[in-house]
């Protein structure tokens, strides 16, 4: 089980350290340190690292490693979604999850911490419980506490706890009460230098917000269920109703949650909703690239950027962008380009010309394109929700669908 | 207002300003100050001399005060024992206040504390928590157990405590079940037996089944987890397992998806249904593929979990490929491990795109992943026949790219390729050729040089070529020098006339100014073969080499089978058994169910079929380890050995092998049947006297005086004749009358001898008449150990009375014909064998050459193994099997010329030694 938690930043400072068993010296960071050396980039960390006595499993998230310890076999997996967990809860709690926010709010995170494991078990890690035993902080409360002396610890054990449905609190009352629900699909694909796809295939969510009072009882049901043929359920979600009738069932927590997430696999056929053409030869030190919608159901594309890790032997790029602001970063050899909407009538297109450092060799590698945008109101995948309905309560909600779809790993090779 | 301020501090003593907060009268203050104290301690600063002033304020209605002490009593109660007792009368109130939260906090906080005294006080709280009405103290309460035990074992033991977690397995709320399987899964692996403290029965089982419905997502994993150690016990129980635990697949949790895996896994091992195993498949292909679209850390532990999955049911995954292509900003661990993944899933299906994806990764930055992409390459070529072809080409393609180390690999896997298929593409030598002076990497280096010496007669200028080699011979690392010597051998070898003065110069400075003995070694056998025999030099370095397997880094099998049952642990991770590297972990192996519904017949099946694929692996490395004994070359001086080490006595018992061969062929002829006047083998070896089959027979002994026998006389010895038993024995008859009506009978004995059939004596058998009797006995018997080992007990019944006697049955009878232990397996078990099992004996006044010792014990059955020669002393190293599978193995040291020999006895049993000691001592003594 998990013994310990370091949270250290990428200059290597420990400023965080907990314990829920005995005390580990935190020198045994320096195995994690020793590996961090051997790295170049601070992705590459490696999630599990041996040491003569101890296991460190490590997240990177948020450009802050979260190192647990174990000293006996465990699921990794285990771990790593604990941690992941754990990242998600100081988002919920603060907004986001960074060095100054944690070491402001040093002892909610230890409250937290406590709350989250107990001799390396989980003990509660759902927001709402955990939101019920330790408030979030927020101005108006912290003034309130200092002229009440009131704390911002419950006394009273969450009612969600232990419930079949700990997920959900009891007693939520709203004066207004809205569902709304995000279909969002991402595209991960790979399309190669003569523009065909090598590889694509659709993540797809259901983010909801839920503020709905009492105990709710949704189902919602789709155009085409077909299409999830692999899914991953929030437990909230009645399996049985799924498997049988293709309808999801379930009694929502309280505020924003996963309900879905699926995934559409590459043996189906997956729409490309933007291509590119593109010439680049370092030979020549010539960049021309233009962007294009593809299979987009007439719909806008917006917010799309391009970036490309230019190889090290790039010195500098003089290009003009025919709309949209380009930058190139000649340390990191990044060049990014903000292109915004495109045009369908004047295609958006950056050309000029790129300068090799002098006495670089011949270029060794081939750049990959990251493409970034977003298209509102399309799911890519042509899901389509019917209806959501609501029993067990009598007021009649507001209820929303919003359908997105953006980009994931969308990668270009030139 | 944030928690920052507390970091602040001012230049007057820290600790001593919170000192004075922390004893303030203000309530405020107080917290502010314990509050200060925290933050200090989370950043590590060491604030245990404020530890009086904290426990102090512990006492207080204030929750998060309450809180916040707890959590620095948790960190420093250890360095401060003494203190810490002042804590405990509040802990135990609080373990009865009203509030279940306090209740829980106050038992859960005390397990933390790891000091003795205070475990002494906690044990009746935690007694009353453990039956509390409140679930969740209940449930904090079940953790507190493992806690405890973690700190003083046997005190959970004896205050049954362990009784009262089991019996939270059947709480009616599901998150006190998953902590009691959570606590007890943890006792489990600490115990030292590792023997399971709760027996998985179906009732249990259904019990956990129904709460893993209700419980949380960790509890979930908890559970999967301990019904992965269970083995149902039938097929139809482990399908209805697997149709309650496949919709865990859908959970959004990755541990509760891979544990659920795990699972199924093995338990799909043991369900013949074939229809139900495709279903199952099926089901089991898309959460694994969702796996790869997590977080990067939680695809890596996927990733390695997948690599056991595809060995084991290549059809899973068979139609994902494209899933395992690499995105270029996947962090590196995520890519090598795809890398290999695509390897494994690769097939004349998909190869095309896997090649042309390997060729992209070939071009990208990362030098450790392109690296390992041009590998990937090779291994395609050689996995897939169709393919090789184009692997080349696209190799050669990369070579002409002229980056250094794509160049670097791909020479060595081109040399791999063509071990694969000889004689198919040396037409592109001339290329690699041509690269010859960028390669700096003694690997790369090393194949070229490979291929230049293995196809020296296509290569022009090969001597040129070696010959630029040689000139930097000291400074090239030892694994190129070797390749060289060898190489620059073949091009003498093919083109003897001109290269001559080559192979001196490598031979001298290969023996004379190096100091690798591996390499002086390898250089004085080529040169001695050189000199003596050419023809025969070239049979062995010329020599036909075995081809390359496909795969050659497949995990052994029972290895694999042993990992899928820890799917989704660390083992899964390192691809190890956790016996390997946890830390005093002593707890049982787990395998694999054995498939079928018969059970035990069916899993004898499932163990032999495993075994011959686990074992040869094994043996091709000591094969080759070995290998050298088949080389006549090796008669080198013998070496001074320090004890029955590694290959030595194969090393130098090549000599001896064909005679012993000879002498095998001799037992064998022992072996086969009436080997009468006409076999001539058998007159060979019926050297033995009068007796045919050589065995020593020991002259007959009176067992049973006439004094005794009321007039009867029984003598009488045993023998070992065309692998049976005899009882050869002459009746007297002293009396004065006629006796008949003879029968015998034996007692129990060590190895359970029986007559086969019944006695047959002339009868009547007249005063003053003898008359000889052979009884045929056979070792099935009932057992029972007698002392001395060999002791018998007899019956033998006339028409006069029952008479009864005992005799020892000479050892030698019981060595079995097929004694003969393989040479690999003896080295094995005697190294197996601890050394108390090993006894010690001397033999006086022999006069025997070790050659007659192996000839006169061959004859009884002792097989010798192989024989050395260590400073003038023959060593001999004999195995024989007793009738109930006994091995033993004995090494016999015989001084030249010297009459006392040195028997050193090896058993698993090692009560046979004396008596085997004493078979030895009679049969040399014949």
């Amino acid at each position: 089980m998990i013994h310990s938690l370091f949270i250290i930043n990428v200059s290597g400072d420990v400023f965080m350290e907990k314990h829920w068993k005995s005390v580990i010296s935190r020198s045994v960071c320096d195995y994690f340190f020793e590996e961090q050396k051997k790295i170049s980039s601070p992705v590459d960390m490696p999630p599990v690292v041996a040491t003569p006595h101890h296991y460190l499993i490590t997240i990177f998230r948020n450009n802050l490693y979260f190192v647990a310890t174990t000293t006996t076999e465990v699921a990794p997996l285990f771990v790593l979604e604990f941690l992941h967990r754990v990242v998600d809860i100081f988002e919920d709690y603060f907004g986001e999850c960074n060095e100054t926010i944690i070491k402001e709010h040093y002892v909610i995170i230890y409250e937290l911490l406590d709350e989250m494991l107990d001799n390396g078990f989980p003990l509660a890690t759902e927001s709402n419980i955990l939101k019920e035993l330790i408030k979030p902080p927020n101005i108006l409360r912290t003034i309130a506490n200092t002229v009440t002396g009131k704390t911002n610890v419950s006394c009273t054990l969450p009612s969600g706890q232990l419930s079949n449905i700990p997920w959900r609190r009891s007693g939520v009352k709203y004066a207004n009460n809205e569902a709304y629900f995000d279909v969002i699909e991402e595209v991960d694909a790979i399309i190669d230098k003569n523009g065909s796809t090598v590889f694509a295939e659709i993540q797809g969510y259901i983010d909801c917000c839920i503020k709905l009072s009492g105990m709710p009882d949704l189902t919602m049901t789709f155009v085409n269920p077909r299409s999830l043929d692999d899914l991953s359920l929030h437990p909230c979600i009645r399996f049985k109703r799924w498997e049988n009738e293709k309808v999801l069932s379930f009694i929502p927590p309280d505020g924003n949650f996963r309900l879905i997430s699926y995934h559409i696999s590459s043996q189906s056929i997956v729409a490309i909703p933007i291509y590119l053409k593109h010439y680049i030869s370092f030979r020549e030190g010539k960049l021309d690239i233009t962007v294009g919608p593809k299979q987009t159901m007439g719909r806008q594309v917006e917010e799309v950027s391009l970036e490309i890790p230019m190889p090290k032997s790039v010195a500098n790029c003089n290009l003009t962008a025919s709309q949209g602001r380009y930058t190139f970063d000649p340390v990191s050899k990044v060049f990014h380009w903000d292109v915004g909407k495109i045009d369908i009538t004047k295609l958006p297109n950056i050309k000029g010309s790129i300068s090799l450092g002098a006495g670089a060799g011949p270029v060794e590698a081939n750049p990959t394109v990251t493409v970034h945008f977003v298209i509102n109101q399309m799911a890519v995948s042509g899901l389509k929700v019917s209806r959501l309905d609501m029993y067990g309560e009598k007021y009649r909600p507001f209820k929303g669908v919003k359908y997105i779809t953006k980009a994931g790993k969308y990668q270009f090779r030139l | 207002m944030t928690d920052a301020k507390y970091f602040t501090t001012t230049k007057k003593g820290e600790i001593f300003e919170l000192k004075s907060e922390l004893n303030s009268d203000k309530k405020e203050k107080k917290r502010e100050a314990v509050k200060k104290v925290i933050a200090s301690m989370t950043v590590g600063k060491d604030v245990s001399a404020l530890f009086p002033d904290v426990v102090n304020c512990m006492q207080t209605d204030n929750l998060e005060l309450k809180k916040l002490v707890y959590l620095y009593l948790m960190n420093y109660a250890k360095s401060q024992p003494d203190m810490a007792i002042m804590a405990v009368n509040t802990f135990v109130k609080d373990c009865e206040d009203p509030n279940p939260l306090i209740r829980a906090l106050a038992v859960r906080t005390m397990g933390c504390i790891r000091v003795d005294k205070i475990t002494e006080y906690l044990c009746e709280p935690l007694r009353k928590c453990l039956k509390d009405e409140d679930p969740y103290v209940r449930k904090t309460a079940a953790v507190c157990v493992a806690k405890l035990y973690d700190i003083n074992a046997q005190l959970v033991e004896d205050q049954g405590f362990l009784e009262q977690l089991k019996d939270l397995l059947s709480d009616s709320n599901p998150m006190v079940v998953a902590n009691a399987v959570a606590a007890l899964s943890e006792i489990n692996d600490s115990s030292p037996s590792g023997v399971p403290l709760v027996e998985m029965n179906a009732p249990t089982i259904n019990k956990l089944l129904t709460a893993l419905n209700e419980c949380t997502e960790w509890g979930q994993i908890f559970i999967l987890d301990s019904l992965s150690n269970y083995n149902p016990k039938d097929e139809r129980e482990a399908q209805s397992i697997c149709e309650r635990i496949t919709p865990r697949l859908a959970h959004a949790n990755a541990a509760v998806v891979l544990s659920a895996v795990k699972v199924l896994m093995k338990y799909m091992e043991m369900i013949n249904d074939t229809e139900f195993v495709t279903v199952l498949t099926r089901k089991l292909a898309p959460p694994l593929v969702t796996l790869l679209s997590s977080e990067p850390e939680v695809q890596y532990v996927a990733l390695r979990n997948i690599n056991l999955i595809v060995q084991k049911r290549p059809d899973i995954l068979k139609h994902e490929m494209k899933v395992f292509f690499v995105k270029y900003n996947d962090p590196i661990y995520v890519k090598l491990e795809k890398l290999d993944i695509m390897i494994r899933l690769a097939s004349q299906a998909n190869i095309a795109q896997v090649l042309s994806e390997l060729k992209e990764y070939a071009t990208e930055v990362d030098v450790d992943f392109v690296r390992k992409a041009v590998r990937a390459i090779g291994r395609c070529a050689i996995k897939v026949e169709q393919s090789a072809e184009r692997c080349v080409a696209t190799l050669l393609d990369l070579i002409q790219t002229k980056v250094n180390y794509v160049v670097q690999e791909a020479i060595v896997v081109i040399k791999d390729i063509f071990r694969k298929y000889p004689n198919k593409y040396e037409s592109i030598i001339s290329t690699l050729c041509e690269n010859l002076d960028t390669l700096d990497e003694p690997e790369a280096r090393a194949s070229m040089i490979w291929i230049i010496g293995e196809y020296a007669e296509r290569i022009d200028n090969a001597d040129e070529l070696l010959e630029s080699f040689l000139e930097g011979f000291a400074d090239e690392n030892s694994q190129v020098q070797l390749q060289l010597l060898t190489a620059i051998v073949k091009l003498f070898l093919k083109r003897p006339a001109d290269t001559q003065e080559l192979v001196q110069q490598v031979l001298s400075l290969a023996t004379q100014d190096s100091d690798n003995p591996d390499l002086r070694d390898r250089g004085y056998i080529y040169w001695r073969l050189l000199s003596t025999d050419p023809a025969a030099a070239k049979e062995v370095v010329l020599a036909e080499k075995p081809l390359i397997s496909e795969e050659t880094d497949l995990l052994e099998p029972t290895l694999l089978d042993e990992l899928i049952c820890h799917i989704a642990s660390l083992a899964s991770v390192y691809h190890k058994p956790p016996s390997a590297f946890v830390e005093g972990r002593a707890g049982l192996r787990k395998a694999l169910p054995a498939r079928g519904e018969g059970g035990v017949a069916s899993s004898s099946v499932e163990t032999t079929s495993a075994h011959p694929s686990v074992i040869p692996s094994h043996d091709t490395l000591i094969g080759d380890l070995l290998s050298m004994d088949l080389n006549p070359v090796v008669q080198t001086a013998a070496q001074p050995a320090s004890g029955f080490g590694g290959g030595h006595v194969d090393l130098l018992g090549g000599g001896l092998d064909a005679l012993l061969d000879v002498g095998g062929g001799g037992g064998m002829s022992q072996a086969a049947p009436p080997p009468g006047g006409g076999g001539l083998l058998g007159d060979i070896f019926g050297l033995g006297g009068g007796d045919q089959s050589g065995a020593t027979v020991m002259p007959k002994v009176l067992w049973l005086p006439a004094v005794k026998g009321k007039g009867l006389e029984i003598s009488g010895t045993f023998s070992r004749r065309n692998g049976q038993i005899y009882m050869d024995m002459t009746f007297t008859n002293r009396a004065m009358q006629t006796m008949s009506g003879f029968a015998v009978q034996f007692n129990k004995n060590s190895f359970g001898l029986l007559p086969a059939q019944p006695l047959q004596v002339p009868a009547p058998l007249t005063p003053n008449q003898s008359c000889e009797a052979s009884l045929p006995l056979n070792t099935t018997g009932p057992v029972q150990k007698m002392d001395p080992l060999n002791n018998l007990q007899v019956a033998v019944k006339n028409n006069v009375d029952v008479l009864y006697y005992a005799c020892l049955v000479p050892m030698h009878v019981y060595f079995v014909e097929d004694g003969q232990m393989d040479k690999r397996v003896f080295l094995q078990t005697w190294k197996d064998i601890p050394t108390q099992n090993e006894v010690q004996y001397t033999l006086t006044n022999m006069s025997h050459s070790s050659d007659s010792v192996v000839q006169k014990m061959q004859q009884n059955n002792v097989f010798t193994i192989a024989k050395r020669n260590v400073e003038g002393q023959d060593m001999l190293y004999q195995s024989l099997k007793l009738t109930n599978g006994v091995w033993v193995l004995v090494e016999i040291k015989i001084p030249p010329g010297g009459s006392v020999y040195t028997l050193s006895i090896k058993s698993v049993t090692v009560d046979v030694a004396a008596g085997v000691y004493q078979a030895y001592e009679n049969i040399l003594r014949s």
